[in-house]
């Protein structure tokens, strides 16, 4: 997940597609972001890179939305609802997410253990 | 009862030491005041001490309640053992008033010290010229050294000529109460001074007539030098001393409430009411009498309210008190719906306001536009078909007048400032503004807003105000004062309080270390 400034990202994604449930007069998600890149990427413990300033996931409340579509603490956002969220404001990210007028958001989302996961399908495919 | 005694105690003060004073007054006021002596028809205040109308309606109210009280009281009058009585200490003043023209007065006094100041200038030069007039053949022949002197002499009294123009040649601008005590420590100074040098010559040079020229020009720099330095104390005193501030005074008027605050040094009462009086014609918006009243449908409302009707016999005296108490309690328990009103009123009131003012700046706007420069150089295409009529700013100023008078009229009733802006003072102004290139907006500043007192003033007649104040007016100014300016409608009262003490700390800090850090990561739950 390291990235070099300039070059295009290479990810192996996954695509996740959370269902907003309404609570009072609010839709939520069920989980919390951090990052941004008004943030310090130092402080991230979920990141590889720490200079990375993407938008990571850091909780995870469980029985919500996003633990039922499977989203896992540490993924990193990379896009939402095809909006980019490699190079947001952590505010420019929560505006993304709660927007109340949709009901349902498609999160594009890349974690660690996606690469060995396709790295491993890879070599059992070719052996 | 207590009232008896203190008025008889302040009338027995007041009128004793008043007419000591007051001759003392007189005579000060013939032999002080400045050295200044030129000619300026400014504007000028006279400051009155509290004058005998006050005495006089206390003795008169102690008359009316000696007929209601019972026979126990004292009467009081107006006089006392040592003095003369009120009456003629009001007539003396009368006449030594009246035999001065009012003009004369303000005069009088620059015109002594200019007197003073001009004879204690020629002195050193009598000084000099006199030996050689009179025995000249006798003295002894001074060279060098004398020249050296009279050198030094000229340019010293140069020196003295011209920073007595520059400093204290100057019209008073006020008539005070009481003598300017500061300014009369230098004249008699000054009088001292070259009295006791004239007496020294007189007796040691020119009645042995003395033959050491040489000595009588050091004597004659010396008294330059001593009058160099009285300058100086002059300057110190009567301009320096009082610029460092050191005293708050808070000027609010008694009608309106508008309120200033001003920084001041050390002054006595009477020099910081001079003072505060000309920061108040600059600074305080122009009093305005017809703004000051709640609506009349409001007022009249409260107060007729109630009816009350007498059910005892007529000849009860004590009627009155008793009525109004029992109105008083009685609107006081009543709702009281009247801040309704008022604030609709005003409300409409402020409405009305804009939307004549909206009006008058349009027509002003209008009007503008029907006029332009005329550029001298004729484009030649124009001139032969439409010569235009070339007009001088005052007919343009009329010309341009007549689609925003109607404007202008019911905006200035609205704001009720007509009586301070006639047709002619509109027309002038018009004509200062366009003479001068200005846009309609600076045309209108003067009227959308209401300006300092200063703008509505006629300089011919000088202004008379009253100072009233517990202490004598040349005592200076210390922490909780309190005096008032008077006039015939309206008061400005002046508060003193000190200016705080500062204490001042030094802390450096490294521009190297100014750094900063990201803040911690925020994290928000969606």
């Amino acid at each position: 997940m390291s990235f070099v400034p300039g070059q295009p990202v290479t990810a192996v994604v996954q695509r996740i597609e959370i269902q907003k449930l309404r609570q009072g007069d609010k839709l939520i998600l069920g989980f919390s972001i951090g990052g941004g890149i008004d943030q310090d990427p130092g402080q991230n413990p979920f990141s590889e890179d720490k200079t990375d300033k993407g938008i990571y996931v850091t909780r995870i409340s469980p029985g919500g939305p996003a633990d039922v579509a499977n989203l896992r603490m540490g993924d990193k956002i990379m896009q939402v609802n095809g909006w980019d969220m490699t190079m947001v404001t952590h505010d420019q990210a929560r505006k993304k997410l709660t927007k109340q007028k949709e009901d349902v958001v498609r999160l594009l989302i890349t974690r660690k253990s996606l690469e060995e996961t396709v790295r491993l399908q890879l070599k059992s495919m070719l052996s | 009862m207590d009232n008896e005694s203190t008025y008889s105690g302040y009338s027995y003060k007041s009128s004793h030491s008043r007419s000591s004073r007051k001759h003392r007054e007189r005579r000060d006021r013939h032999r002080s005041k400045a050295r200044d002596g030129a000619m300026r028809g400014d504007k000028s205040m006279v400051i009155q001490a509290p004058g005998e109308p006050l005495l006089d309606t206390e003795s008169a109210m102690a008359d009316e309640r000696d007929d209601n009280w019972a026979e126990t009281t004292t009467v009081v009058t107006g006089t006392s053992v040592d003095s003369i009585s009120n009456e003629d200490l009001t007539r003396l003043s009368k006449d030594l008033e009246d035999s001065l023209p009012v003009d004369c007065r303000r005069y009088v006094s620059p015109a002594l010290g200019a007197i003073l100041g001009l004879f204690s200038v020629l002195s050193p030069l009598a000084f000099l010229a006199l030996p050689q007039l009179l025995w000249r053949d006798t003295l002894d022949p001074c060279g060098t050294p004398c020249e050296g002197l009279y050198i030094s002499l000229a340019f010293k009294l140069l020196i003295l000529l011209i920073s007595t123009w520059a400093l204290f040649l100057r019209p008073p601008q006020a008539t005070l109460p009481r003598f300017f005590v500061f300014r009369c420590l230098l004249l008699a100074l000054v009088f001292l001074f070259v009295a006791s040098y004239w007496l020294f010559y007189g007796v040691r040079v020119l009645e042995p007539r003395e033959t050491d020229y040489r000595g009588i020009v050091g004597y004659a720099a010396s008294l330059v030098d001593a009058l160099l330095f009285i300058q100086y104390l002059a300057l110190v005193l009567l301009e320096v001393r009082h610029l460092q501030p050191t005293f708050c005074l808070k000027v609010v008027r008694t009608t309106d409430g508008v309120s200033r605050f001003y920084n001041v040094g050390h002054l006595s009462i009477q020099r910081a009411a001079v003072w505060v009086l000309d920061q108040y014609y600059s600074d305080f918006p122009v009093y305005n009498p017809a703004l000051l009243n709640l609506p009349k449908s409001i007022l009249t409302k409260k107060l007729s309210s109630f009816k009350v009707y007498n059910l005892e016999e007529e000849n009860s005296t004590n009627n009155s008190t008793g009525q109004s108490r029992a109105m008083i309690a009685a609107t006081a328990r009543r709702r009281d719906n009247s801040h309704n009103e008022y604030y609709y009123e005003e409300a409409e009131v402020e409405r009305r306001i804009r939307k004549r003012r909206a009006r008058l700046v349009v027509a002003v706007e209008e009007a503008f536009t029907h006029i332009k420069r005329h550029q001298s150089e004729e484009s030649p295409t124009s001139s032969p078909k439409h010569p235009r009529e070339v007009m001088d700013p005052r007919e343009a100023a009329q010309a341009i007048f007549a689609p925003m008078a109607r404007a202008m009229q019911k905006y200035l009733r609205a704001t009720r400032q007509q009586c301070y802006h006639s047709m002619e003072s509109i027309i002038n102004h018009l004509q200062f503004c366009i003479t001068h290139n200005m846009t309609p907006k600076a045309f209108l500043e003067r009227y959308l807003s209401p300006g300092p007192t200063l703008q509505y003033l006629d300089n011919n007649r000088g202004l008379q105000w009253t100072l009233v104040s517990d202490e004598p007016v040349t005592a200076s100014l210390h922490q909780g004062q309190v005096f008032c300016l008077k006039r015939l409608d309206f008061a400005l009262v002046v508060t003193v309080t000190p200016l705080p003490f500062l204490r001042l700390d030094e802390e450096f800090i490294d521009p190297k270390s100014h750094k900063f850090v990201m803040k911690l990561q925020s994290e928000t739950s969606v």
